[in-house]
């Protein structure tokens, strides 16, 4: 079948006997053969030049849309110069050729910018998209606090379970990959920390330098950004999904709030688990880094344990802790802002998960910072 | 009202799908048990059966979607079994399928969802490509301006529209309608009825349908197929169908909704 109409293509001869251009056609006029198609009309473009212009179509095996389409533009273009027209179409053929008639569609070219307007057009837009996130986030911020405070006035509406269970997901299923990788950045730090204190013979002062940068800083960022990518991305899919098929307006139409079904529990999760998650991270990431001081800077582990406990104090450790509820907000308010942000596409999806997660671990690393300064300003 | 061809039945027809002795399960169930049919070229074929019955399945068979256990499906007389992939790439430029939630690619305009097939298959300058689309548009009787729009910027009636006319763009012999009006107001679901007849008339279309609608089954379809217990329970034109005793059919055919139909149709 294939085979058989692919072997002989369309085709057409040109006779100008008789003052008038018969063209007789000839083979199939069809989809597959669209470029042969294209050519042929071309030449008859070029060619007919003695009107009326005559197609004959009793040579024609097939015709289909894309066939009609070219043969009655072309008249259609002749028949400015001078009369054109079909002869000899089949039944069928002449349905086709009404249905395909030539028709001009309108309103195609697009006006096109120049480049450097469409530059500063982008540019105003995604400072307009800040602005708007910024706001959306507050706003969002009071919801969320209202819809929390309206739970704690009613404990009944409190979704226990849904709290549990997301703490499963955030924290308990969190927990192999945020000890490994903070494990291995402990060796890292500590390796590289040994490696440039033996210059000054203080290979001793590596235990501070790991204590502190880790309950301070390392153990908190790390799980921070693990949770964005792998929670924060998981809230975007799940509620973006959800508002994509309705299920929002589902539970809004039952009288149910969807931030306190959806995000409360979520966000609430997150808030316990960060810190859960941040303290894990930090002993492991001390263990790391205390096998990694035996290993190359030959201080053996109660001596580790004794300079540790020397070095950090309290205050070391808590400031790691109170941050974590923080960036827990920020990393839940995100993600949630950018699910609800996801319309119709499976496209849209995508690029609100991504979003997500470089918006939230862009705002832990700069929320980290202030931490960082408003802790120094205060001798914490 | 279009007027209802009745074409002599299986006399000296083309088959353009052949099914023989299809079995299709998942697990333990056997869902089709050796079900034999044939589409006639250039005719509606309705195909009716509960839900849960296989329709939708011995559909996704034929299309390659769902593995079968046994039997064979010709499709253009070429079994399907045998096709290298180039050949088998070859067959599926001339078939078409309307997937019953229409399956329109998210992120492509309407226009765009039409030209990925032209795209893949033909070798079109732009302008010609451009141009087809909006045709198929037209065609399918949306307005030009819906080719710039995205999925989920259309209603149902027009996303089935543009599915309809994705389905049309490389001018298919056979086009696969799963549910075509489900979802469609009534007049809408007429309309898209005459539209489906219209297109089969013109591109010389068969048309291979899985349908609920009464509606659809007397204006359209040339033959119904009735699927129930893995097989083909009857075959026919309405009127066979409506003449059948079978107990499915009679409360499928016979029942309150039938009857509001066909006394609606009598006087229409």
């Amino acid at each position: 079948m294939a085979q058989g109409t692919l072997a002989q293509g369309p085709d057409m001869t040109i006779d100008r006997a008789g003052g008038q251009t018969t063209i007789r056609l000839s083979g199939p006029w069809t989809a597959p053969h669209a470029q042969r198609v294209e050519a042929l009309v071309g030449e008859i473009e070029a060619e007919a030049d003695h009107f009326p212009v005559l197609f004959d179509l009793s040579g024609v095996e097939r015709l289909d849309t894309l066939g009609a389409w070219t043969l009655d533009r072309t008249r259609h273009e002749l028949s400015a110069k001078g009369q054109a027209d079909f002869a000899n179409a089949s039944p069928e053929q002449k349905i086709l050729l009404e249905e395909a008639a030539y028709r001009d569609f309108e309103g195609e070219p697009k006006p096109r910018h120049a480049r450097s307007v469409d530059f500063l057009v982008d540019v105003g837009q995604s400072v307009a998209g800040a602005g708007k996130d910024l706001v959306g986030g507050v706003g969002f911020l009071g919801e969320l606090v209202a819809a929390m405070v309206r739970v704690v006035i009613h404990p009944r509406r409190f979704r226990g379970t849904a709290v549990i269970n997301q703490l499963e997901q955030i924290a308990y299923r969190g927990v192999p990959i945020i000890v490994l990788i903070s494990f291995l950045v402990g060796c890292i730090v500590s390796q590289q920390g040994i490696f440039q204190l033996v210059k000054f013979g203080a290979t001793p002062f590596v235990v501070d330098l790991i204590g502190i940068l880790v309950l301070r800083e390392l153990g908190v960022l790390l799980t921070s950004i693990m949770v964005a990518g792998r929670s924060g991305s998981a809230f975007t899919a799940e509620i973006g999904s959800m508002k994509m098929r309705e299920e929002i307006d589902a539970l809004r139409v039952m009288g149910l709030d969807p931030i306190e079904v959806l995000i409360v529990p979520r966000i609430l999760a997150l808030i316990i688990g960060l810190p859960l998650l941040t303290f894990i991270a930090s002993i492991a990431a001390l263990v790391g880094g205390g096998l990694t001081t035996w290993v190359y800077g030959g201080i053996s582990p109660d001596i580790f344990l004794d300079r540790l406990r020397a070095a950090v104090g309290m205050n070391t450790f808590l400031v790691g802790l109170i941050k974590a509820p923080f960036m827990a907000v920020v990393i839940g308010i995100i993600a949630t802002l950018e699910g609800m942000a996801v319309a119709g596409s499976a496209e849209s999806l995508g690029r609100h998960v991504t979003s997500s997660v470089v918006k939230a671990i862009f705002m832990v690393i700069v929320l980290d910072g202030l931490f960082a300064m408003f802790f120094a300003a205060i001798n914490y | 009202m279009l007027e209802r061809r009745h074409p002599d039945l299986t006399k000296n027809r083309e088959v353009i799908i052949r099914v023989r002795g299809v079995e299709v399960g998942f697990g333990e169930k056997t869902i089709l048990k050796g079900l034999d049919l044939d589409v006639y070229r250039g005719e509606i074929l309705g195909f009716v059966g509960g839900s849960g019955q296989g329709k939708s399945v011995l559909t996704r068979a034929i299309l390659g979607l769902v593995r079968k256990r046994a039997g064979t499906i010709e499709v253009l007389g070429r079994n399907l079994d045998e096709l290298s992939s180039d050949e088998r790439r070859q067959l599926e430029r001339h078939w078409g399928v309307l997937f019953q939630q229409g399956a329109l690619f998210s992120a492509l305009t309407v226009k765009q969802n039409i030209q990925v097939p032209m795209r893949e298959y033909l070798h079109l300058s732009d302008r010609l490509l451009d141009e087809l689309a909006m045709l198929k548009i037209e065609m399918v009787g949306l307005s030009p301006d819906a080719a710039d729009k995205l999925p989920s910027e259309l209603s149902g009636g027009m996303i089935k529209r543009a599915a309809l006319a994705r389905a049309l763009a490389l001018d298919p012999e056979i086009v696969f309608l799963d549910e075509p009006t489900s979802g469609l107001d009534p007049i809408g679901a007429g309309e898209f009825d005459d539209l489906i007849a219209t297109l089969q008339r013109t591109l010389g279309l068969t048309v291979f349908m899985v349908t609920h609608d009464l509606d659809s089954l007397y204006s359209v379809c040339d033959r119904i197929a009735a699927l129930g217990e893995g097989k083909i329970l009857a075959e026919g034109p309405i009127e066979a169908m409506l003449a059948s005793d079978h107990p499915w059919l009679r409360s499928y055919f016979h029942g309150k909704r039938a009857r509001a139909v066909m006394t609606g149709g009598a006087q229409g």
